[in-house]
């Protein structure tokens, strides 16, 4: 944030405000995180919870091709998830200032319109980069063995990224249009639900009815899951990784402008 | 500029609005001069918030016209911002950032340099005695520390109009007392001000002119003074320890009131105009216990904002504030 040496006021470009308000209002929305030590706290333990007890659990009672331990197939799923549901707390913080009328006060200031949902998805991808550090650490203590190159676990970090920055603009246009925290979260559920278990994230899809099959199979969920997890065990991807981000990249284009829409028009009451 | 100065710095003419089925601005016309405070008087649910969210860029109108500083509210939205400062009933600041980190970022946003933004922000801390507290999160400071941080946070970038949406709502005696000498300070900063209120008493301390609004439309403007003549001024009211004392204590009050001696339904309450106010008292206790007459009870009331609904509406302030909702 070196913008002092040309800091002289109001003359600058359009694209310079861009970029200022929105890396004053990322900075804002770094400094909630530590401020809020048990919301990091508890969006980490879950994640954990479910990778040690998805590895125990379900471990011994899951069939999968031969040659492939649960955990190392299980990994490349419970990222996803906890990505995906990273997204509520981006909705979350959204309906939360639109409560407490921050956005109104936003909204009266000759600002960037992107500004604030540019903070918000931002300071979430660094709080999923800190998160998956952590379960990744505790996927290795549980028996997780990446077999994958550097640039391959790069890919595979880099599309699990992707898809919760993309998922964070949905979170971000479904929290200013439902407006309220409880209901954003179950909100949340509704769409996000199904998506995770009706996906390749926990169990392969062979065992699915065809019909649930043909959606699992090509969803956006099951894509990401499949690409990040044939690159952390170093097998080859295929089609799964450009299908992948084309659908994160996809995602952005709609949600994007959509929640941006959303937020000129957010009212804090009706 | 000379135009500027004989343009008012906040003009609205027909200005409509509509929720669903709720007209909330109804054709509203005011005009507030450039540093003078418009004092916007009305109940819940009589268009005040909508009005003041389409001057700030809030909302856009359904029709009529709209424009602060002579900026257009929907046409020069954008350039608006920059002149404007909103503070509000729901004291919006950032509860995790400190209360000197809400200022920094409220300055930032102006798109005021930053060494100003951290100037402005250290001098309101102090202004607003908010310095000891000012590396303190928001979360912990009371409901009088965030009024005062709301209201300097939107003092950052010194504009010269700014909208108050009902400042000291939900404040104590003493903190809206304190509130109201801030906003006295601006007003003698010449900053133009819009305020609104449910208060009488906060209108007639701090504004130039008063605008009473009912159903989304002005009803009466003018200064404290002559909305009051028009409401009449202070009354005395008293309570009959007994009912069938109401023809004699009428007659005891007549007297000491200018006008009629008014009666409720009950036969127990009687009011009139004051006089002479408060110094009036001691006779009519007086009187009254010459007549032998109890009293429960006696004092002189200054005019509410239901008694300039009342008068101006023949409706009270409460009974619409149900409709309302």
């Amino acid at each position: 944030m070196s913008f002092e040496a040309l800091d002289t006021g109001r003359q600058h470009g359009w694209l310079y405000w861009q970029v200022s308000d929105a890396l004053v209002l990322t900075g804002r929305a770094l400094r909630h995180i530590p401020r809020s030590p048990e919301i990091l706290v508890y969006s980490t333990i879950q994640p954990v919870m479910f990778v040690v007890l998805f590895r125990y659990v379900f471990g011994g009672a899951i069939k999968l091709p031969p040659n492939i331990s649960y955990v190392n197939y299980l990994m490349a799923g419970i990222f996803v998830n906890t990505v995906a549901f990273g997204s509520f707390s981006t909705g979350v913080g959204l309906a939360l200032d639109l409560q407490n009328g921050l956005i109104d006060r936003f909204r009266s200031l000759p600002m960037s319109r992107a500004a604030v949902l540019i903070g918000r998805t931002l300071s979430d991808l660094v709080r999923n980069v800190f998160t998956g550090a952590v379960m990744f650490a505790v996927g290795i203590l549980v028996g997780f063995n990446p077999q994958g190159g550097v640039p391959e676990i790069a890919a595979a970090v880099g599309i699990l990224l992707l898809l919760g920055f993309a998922f964070s603009w949905i979170g971000a246009t479904v929290g200013l249009a439902v407006r309220n925290v409880e209901a954003v979260q179950s909100a949340g559920f509704i769409w996000l639900f199904p998506l995770i278990f009706a996906s390749s994230a926990f169990v392969p899809t062979a065992g699915m009815p065809a019909g649930l099959r043909a959606f699992a199979n090509h969803q956006p969920i099951s894509q990401v899951v499949d690409a990040a997890r044939n690159w952390f065990l170093g097998v080859p991807v295929g089609s799964h990784g450009w299908i992948a981000a084309v659908w994160c990249v996809g995602i952005l284009a709609v949600f994007v402008p959509l929640s941006v829409r959303v937020y000129r028009h957010a009212a804090s009451k009706a | 500029m000379a135009s500027e100065h004989t343009r008012p710095a906040i003009l609205a003419e027909g200005l409509r609005k509509r929720f669903g089925k709720t007209l909330a601005l109804d054709g509203l016309d005011l005009e507030v001069a450039p540093g003078t405070v418009l004092g916007l008087l009305g109940p819940n649910g009589a268009g005040k918030t909508t009005a003041v969210r389409i001057f700030t860029t809030l909302l856009e109108p359904d029709g009529g016209h709209a424009e602060v500083a002579g900026l257009d509210c929907v046409r020069d939205a954008q350039r608006l911002r920059s002149r404007i400062g909103l503070a509000g009933q729901y004291a919006a600041v950032d509860e995790l950032l400190t209360g000197r980190e809400n200022l920094e970022m409220v300055g930032r946003l102006y798109r005021l340099p930053r060494a100003t933004a951290r100037a402005r922000a250290a001098e309101l801390l102090e202004q607003f005695d908010l310095a000891e507290a000012a590396n303190r999160t928001a979360r912990t400071y009371s409901g009088g520390m965030r009024r005062r941080l709301d209201l300097a946070a939107s003092l950052i970038a010194t504009p010269p109009v700014l909208f108050l949406d009902e400042p000291t709502t939900g404040l104590d005696p003493s903190g809206r007392l304190a509130m109201w000498d801030r906003i006295s300070a601006l007003r003698a900063q010449g900053t133009t001000l819009l305020l609104t209120t449910q208060y009488l008493e906060e209108a007639d301390y701090l504004a130039d002119l008063i605008a009473v609004i009912d159903h989304g439309r002005t009803i009466a403007q003018g200064t404290a003074d002559e909305l009051k003549r028009q409401v009449g001024g202070e009354r005395i009211e008293l309570t009959l320890a007994r009912g069938a004392d109401v023809a004699l204590g009428a007659q005891t009050l007549a007297p000491h009131v200018d006008g009629h001696v008014r009666a409720d339904e009950e036969g127990r309450r009687l009011s009139g105009a004051a006089v002479d106010g408060a110094r009036r008292l001691a006779d009519v206790v007086r009187d009254f216990d010459a007549a032998g007459i109890g009293l429960d009870d006696l004092a002189v009331r200054r005019p509410t904002l239901d008694d300039v609904f009342l008068t101006l509406t023949g409706h009270a302030a409460e009974a619409d504030e149900r409709e309302a909702a």
